[in-house]
């Protein structure tokens, strides 16, 4: 076993060999552009588009003609939902959406509130699924668009998107889901699904970065958007730009194995991320999981750890890469606006790890995470004064704290 | 972000961790922070009340590594200090000794805070005693 081990895989993942190997020969050999239709180097270079173009699709039970190839699921998420804004503003101006989406998703539908947008921020139950109801009766004559993440990037909690879908496509709503979690660790299918637009990524199922893809429905509705890059027209006039052959062949091989390896790896992951709960849960009082178990991504273990902030965790398990809602780790010094919608408690999400089990992890890498974190989680509940305060039975809740 | 090699030894290696008896009338308590902003801090002084001087010093501390080392340093400075010297102790005096980046000053006010909190808990007590 080697350190550090990665175990954020989240964030992104490891490119995996065989994805490499599949993109190494369109580097420096076949260059050409996939948009140069009158000699042999344009051909090769479409012809291995298409191929990852039908290998995409494939993974989701979608056709190749309705995949817009892009740089990556931020972008996917941004054409869906300026697109459809736009393409559909006669028709309304209501989107629907969650609290706990991306901020890909979340800050696109800032921006066209300002250009004039109603959004309506769904809650989330504590479990961290949106009520049905709720979003039922959140539907208006004006909703066009409802945008709700496949699987969440923190919690993992996957949503009923099924159902979500089967009740927008009742009112004639479009249907956007953000799949980047989902795609290629679960099943996903667009048509049982009724998913009209679906955001994809390559680098979070060990393909290459800056490489994704918007699924766009052709039938039942054929779905329009209006293209956000101008220029020559490529992907069907919804997103130009000269194809990034070498990533897309990247994306596509991915989607191959994903598929391919699913049945199979998600049970390993499932496996490897139950042993790290039930050891961490065995071993360590007042841990608390966040988001449910019932309905989750096999790779996503979010756990708070009561009485021991996030950061100091992370410095003592410097060599396991994980990530934390603690808003010592973020940039904006807030905790984790996921976890706070959860109504955990800004106390508990600052205790927060979340583990992103990958295809490279080994079980021996989970013996050794789960005995470090039982290990720094004890260490530093002795240098905690609110695990004592705990033991000693004080009601933390109804202690006046000098908020600084 | 990377750590000083002080705040790790800090964290590694916590000064004078533990409790004394809060009801001691030469033990002085400061408890600041919050959990909900990620950061509490508990510092005792155990003071000489003959000579006014600071004898032992512990700390408890639930936050970041740099909050678990400002209210550690803090305990090493207090012992041997009389209660009137260690409220002169700085938070910058903190944020030099341990390197600390901007978004880690909070930590030492903190400290500084809790410094002060604990010698008045203490000068409380003795001028309900005397």
């Amino acid at each position: 076993m080697k350190l550090p081990i990665y175990m954020d895989n989240h964030a992104t993942t490891q490119l995996d060999p065989r994805v490499f190997e599949a993109m190494k020969p369109y580097f420096t050999e076949i260059f050409g552009n996939a948009a140069s239709r009158n000699h042999s180097f344009g051909w090769q270079a479409e012809e291995a588009v298409e191929k990852a173009r039908k290998q995409v699709a494939d993974l989701i039970g979608a056709t190749a003609k309705e995949i817009v190839l892009t740089s990556g699921a931020t972008e996917s998420n941004n054409l869906a939902l300026k697109g459809v804004a736009e393409m559909y503003a006669e028709k309304g101006n209501h989107i629907i959406t969650a609290a706990t989406e991306h901020k890909a998703i979340l800050d696109t539908c800032k921006r066209l509130e300002k250009e004039g947008a109603r959004v309506t921020y769904l809650p989330v139950q504590q479990n961290g699924l949106i009520d049905l109801d709720q979003f039922r009766a959140a539907i208006t004559d004006k909703t066009i668009l409802v945008s709700i993440m496949y699987a969440n990037n923190e919690i993992g909690v996957v949503q009923n998107i099924r159902e979500i879908g089967k009740i927008a496509k009742e009112r004639g709503v479009l249907v956007h889901t953000d799949g980047t979690q989902a795609a290629g660790k679960i099943p996903v299918d667009v048509i049982k699904d009724n998913i009209d637009l679906m955001s994809i990524s390559a680098h979070k199922m060990y393909g290459p970065k800056g490489v994704g893809a918007l699924y766009v429905r052709r039938r039942n509705p054929r779905v329009q958007l209006t293209a956000q890059m101008d220029g020559g027209g490529h992907e069907r006039g919804m997103r130009s730009g000269t194809l990034n052959v070498t990533g897309i062949v990247g994306l596509g091989e991915a989607c191959a194995l994903a598929k391919a390896e699913m049945p199979e790896e998600s049970k390993r992951m499932e496996y490897l991320r139950d042993k790290l709960k039930d050891r961490l849960l065995a071993s360590l009082d007042e841990v608390y999981i966040n988001g449910t178990m019932e309905s989750r991504l096999p790779n996503n273990l979010n756990i708070s750890f009561a009485y021991v902030e996030g950061e100091s965790l992370l410095m003592g398990i410097n060599e396991i890469a994980v990530s934390s809602g603690s808003a010592c780790t973020s940039a904006t010094l807030e905790p984790s606006y996921v976890l706070k919608a959860l109504g955990a408690g800004d106390d508990l999400a600052h205790s927060s790890i979340r583990f992103g089990l990958g295809r490279f992890n080994t079980e021996e890498e989970v013996d050794y995470v789960s005995g470090k974190v039982i290990d720094v989680v004890k260490k530093l509940r002795e240098l905690s004064p609110l695990y004592e305060m705990f033991k000693e039975g004080i009601d933390l809740t109804k202690v006046e704290w000098t908020a600084h | 972000m990377a750590y000083s090699e002080k705040v790790i030894d800090h964290y590694n290696n916590p000064r004078n961790v533990g409790s004394f008896d809060k009801t001691d009338p030469t033990v002085g308590t400061g408890m600041v922070g919050a959990p909900e902003c990620g950061d509490v801090m508990k510092l005792q002084v155990k003071v000489n009340p003959r000579t006014g001087v600071i004898e032992d010093a512990k700390f408890k501390t639930f936050g970041c590594g740099s909050a678990i080392a400002s209210s550690s340093l803090a305990t090493e400075w207090l012992r041997g200090k009389t209660v009137d010297q260690a409220l002169e102790i700085k938070n910058t005096d903190i944020v030099n000794e341990l390197s600390l980046p901007p978004v880690k000053i909070h930590c030492s006010v903190l400290a500084e805070d809790a410094i002060k909190a604990a010698i008045g808990d203490y000068k409380k007590k003795a001028a309900g005693h005397s």
